[in-house]
């Protein structure tokens, strides 16, 4: 057996270092993570990266920032298992890999000149964010911005301090709904689709792009039809397992459509007659 | 005239172990050797009488060499940081007496991993790889269905191939490493008419053979069922039956579905990355980091299966998968076969043609 080593292959890693990390819950982390010389990702918000851990493995992980944010870029990660606890231990200065980015990002070129409506539920605020962050920093070149975001309870709430300031901008409707509320929380209570209902908007210049848990989508699209907003212009991010990023593993596989390729932003008349996507 | 007399060569079978110990100075060989039991397994052989030349599709298929069950992709260095370095393992070798059925998985295999973004670990080992086919004369048993899916004769993907014609082997020569390989030996000679003329008995012959062994649908019908079986109750049949142990996926010559694991040494300083056989028939193999699963139940993950090999493909790579090999059937535990759940699929879906696929 010869053994070559293979300068181009898709798996080499960047040894990119870890310069902020902060606890945002019980569960959940922020990492600003700069790649070697302080290159630029140069991502489209919605796409992800591969962050490596060597002798513990590797992961998808979707881009936080904003591209407009240079130098380096961002991500919030949950302690679910194996590899994210091992991230969690990660403390500043400490070294990760990173391939990427992948997969189709939101079509910003398509959106611009468009009125906007962001659903967030629960993590989803996390991919969404690279979006709504590149939203605001070219806020000329778009329409109307609502914001509509959903978390488990007032503590669960990711970003309070860029969800404060959207909630002042004058250019940007928010609005926000807990599953359970605590006894300062003054604002509404209920499922994330409660809030669509009270949005007014027109249909034919609007784009919804909904990012969440799985479960969510049906219920979230159905109440953005019955807005009558098209099909083609209502956008999701799809969660699956992507292990390599390339295509060929086969784990994202949502019937003919590999998510970490195809995907994993998909407009809904792409796949609303795909079984398994939603 | 439908075949290139230049292109053929000829090898009297008395000649056979002499030309395998010409192959074997050259380089390593493998070929199929008989295991026992009825079982068969491509193994590297050192001369012509180890190889069971009248052999049926061995357990794994030649994958193995293309793709290996555990194939490292890096290895890495801890001591100064995530040091890592991709690495790609290969070996020259011959591959003698690959049926046309796999054949044809080999093909499978290089379009996925020719697409881009290419694999280039997979690429640079099956350059390394010399293939001689050999002709299937006969149904290898009642779990084969290439004729379904054409397999049944050669469809390229060799560089020589062999076809018993009683007592000689006729052999195309279909590249330059094929060419090679002929002149480097002085045990075969140029073919005649007279090998032609065998050759066309031989294969008119093997016509009406593989006309028999039937699954009742046209070849071009097959993606049409496959659209409107979806939410067939044969699925739910399956959904009981099936054990989950993804043995059908792993002897299958077109599954390629991978996991990517990191191994440290004892010094956990050092180790290597590599990626190894997975089954989109382990439960959690759709399995997302928040706990939800896409196919849950075994017949959605069975379904998944062959719609990887009857319909997926078709859109991209515009073959089917299959390849009529019959291994996930002769290995399944719970007795689940595929020429028993197309047949089943015809008959729920009223797509039945007893004539279909006659010559």
């Amino acid at each position: 057996m010869k053994k070559l080593l293979l300068k181009d292959s898709k798996y080499e890693i960047k040894k990119s270092k870890i310069i902020k990390v902060t606890t945002l819950t019980d569960l959940e982390k922020f990492f600003e993570i700069e790649l070697p010389g302080g290159d630029s990702l140069d991502h489209d918000p919605g796409q992800f990266v591969e962050v490596s851990i060597l002798g513990v493995g590797e992961a998808p992980i979707s881009v936080s920032s904003s591209p407009t944010k240079l130098g380096s870029f961002e991500m919030v990660v949950r302690k679910v298992g194996r590899f994210t606890s091992a991230l969690h231990q990660l403390k500043e200065g400490d070294e990760i890999g990173i391939r990427g980015p992948f997969g189709k990002g939101f079509p910003v070129r398509i959106l611009e000149g468009n009125d906007l409506v962001f659903v967030a539920a629960g993590l989803g605020i996390v991919p969404l964010r690279s979006l709504i962050n590149f939203v605001i920093d070219n806020r000329r070149d778009f329409g109307k911005v609502s914001i509509l975001l959903g978390c488990r309870t007032p503590q669960n709430m990711l970003f309070g301090d860029e969800v404060a300031e959207w909630t002042k901008r004058l250019d940007v409707n928010f609005s926000c709904t807990v599953d359970r509320a605590d006894p300062d929380w003054k604002g509404n209570v209920g499922m994330i689709t409660s809030l669509i209902p009270g949005v007014t908007l027109e249909p034919e210049r609007t784009f919804a792009v909904i990012v969440g848990p799985p479960v969510m989508y049906k219920f979230v699209i159905a109440e953005l039809l019955k807005k009558q907003i098209p099909e083609r212009q209502i956008l999701v991010s799809l969660e699956r397992n992507m292990k390599c990023g390339l295509g060929k593993c086969g784990h994202c596989q949502i019937n003919g459509l590999y998510c970490c390729q195809d995907g994993p932003v998909f407009s809904y008349d792409k796949i609303k007659g795909v079984p398994e996507a939603l | 005239m439908l075949y290139n007399l230049s292109q053929y060569v000829v090898l009297k079978k008395e000649d056979f172990n002499g030309f395998i110990s010409d192959l074997v100075k050259e380089q390593k060989v493998v070929a199929p050797v008989a295991k026992g039991c009825g079982q068969f397994s491509f193994e590297e052989v050192k001369s012509g009488s180890e190889i069971s030349i009248d052999y049926i599709p061995t357990i794994l298929p030649p994958k193995k060499y293309f793709m290996p069950r555990d194939e490292n992709i890096a290895t890495y260095d801890l001591s100064n940081g995530e040091d890592m370095e991709p690495v790609v393992e290969y070996e020259k070798m011959l591959l003698f007496g690959v049926h046309t059925c796999d054949l044809a998985g080999i093909q499978c295999l290089n379009m996925v991993f020719s697409e881009r973004p290419r694999d280039l670990n997979y690429l640079i080992r099956k350059n390394q790889i010399t293939i001689i086919g050999y002709e299937c004369n006969f149904y290898c048993d009642r779990f084969a269905s290439c004729r379904l899916v054409h397999n049944h004769s050669p469809n390229g993907g060799y560089d020589l191939f062999f076809t018993d014609v009683g007592d000689r082997f006729m052999i195309h020569v279909n590249t330059n490493t094929g060419e090679e390989l002929v002149a480097k030996s002085n045990l075969l000679r140029k073919a005649g008419e007279k090998d032609f003329e065998d050759l066309q008995r031989v294969r008119e012959a093997k016509n009406r053979e593989f006309a028999k062994n039937e699954i009742p649908i046209e070849h071009e019908k097959i993606p049409e069922l496959f659209d409107r079986a979806y939410n067939s109750k044969v699925w739910e049949d399956l959904d009981k039956r099936c054990v989950a142990c993804g043995n059908c996926t792993n002897v299958c010559p077109s599954c390629y579905c991978f996991n990517m694991i990191d191994e440290p040494n004892l010094d956990l300083k050092t180790g290597r990355r590599y990626r190894q056989w997975d089954s989109c028939q382990n439960e959690s193999f759709a399995k997302v980091a928040g706990g939800e699963s896409f196919r849950k139940e075994r017949g959605a993950r069975q379904r998944h299966r062959y719609y990887r090999k009857f319909k997926y493909p078709i859109a991209k790579f515009s073959r089917f998968f299959c390849t009529g090999c019959g291994r996930c059937s002769r290995t399944c535990m719970a007795c689940i076969n595929l020429k028993e759940t197309l047949n089943s699929l015809i008959k729920e879906q009223g797509m039945e043609n007893p004539e279909a696929g006659k010559v």
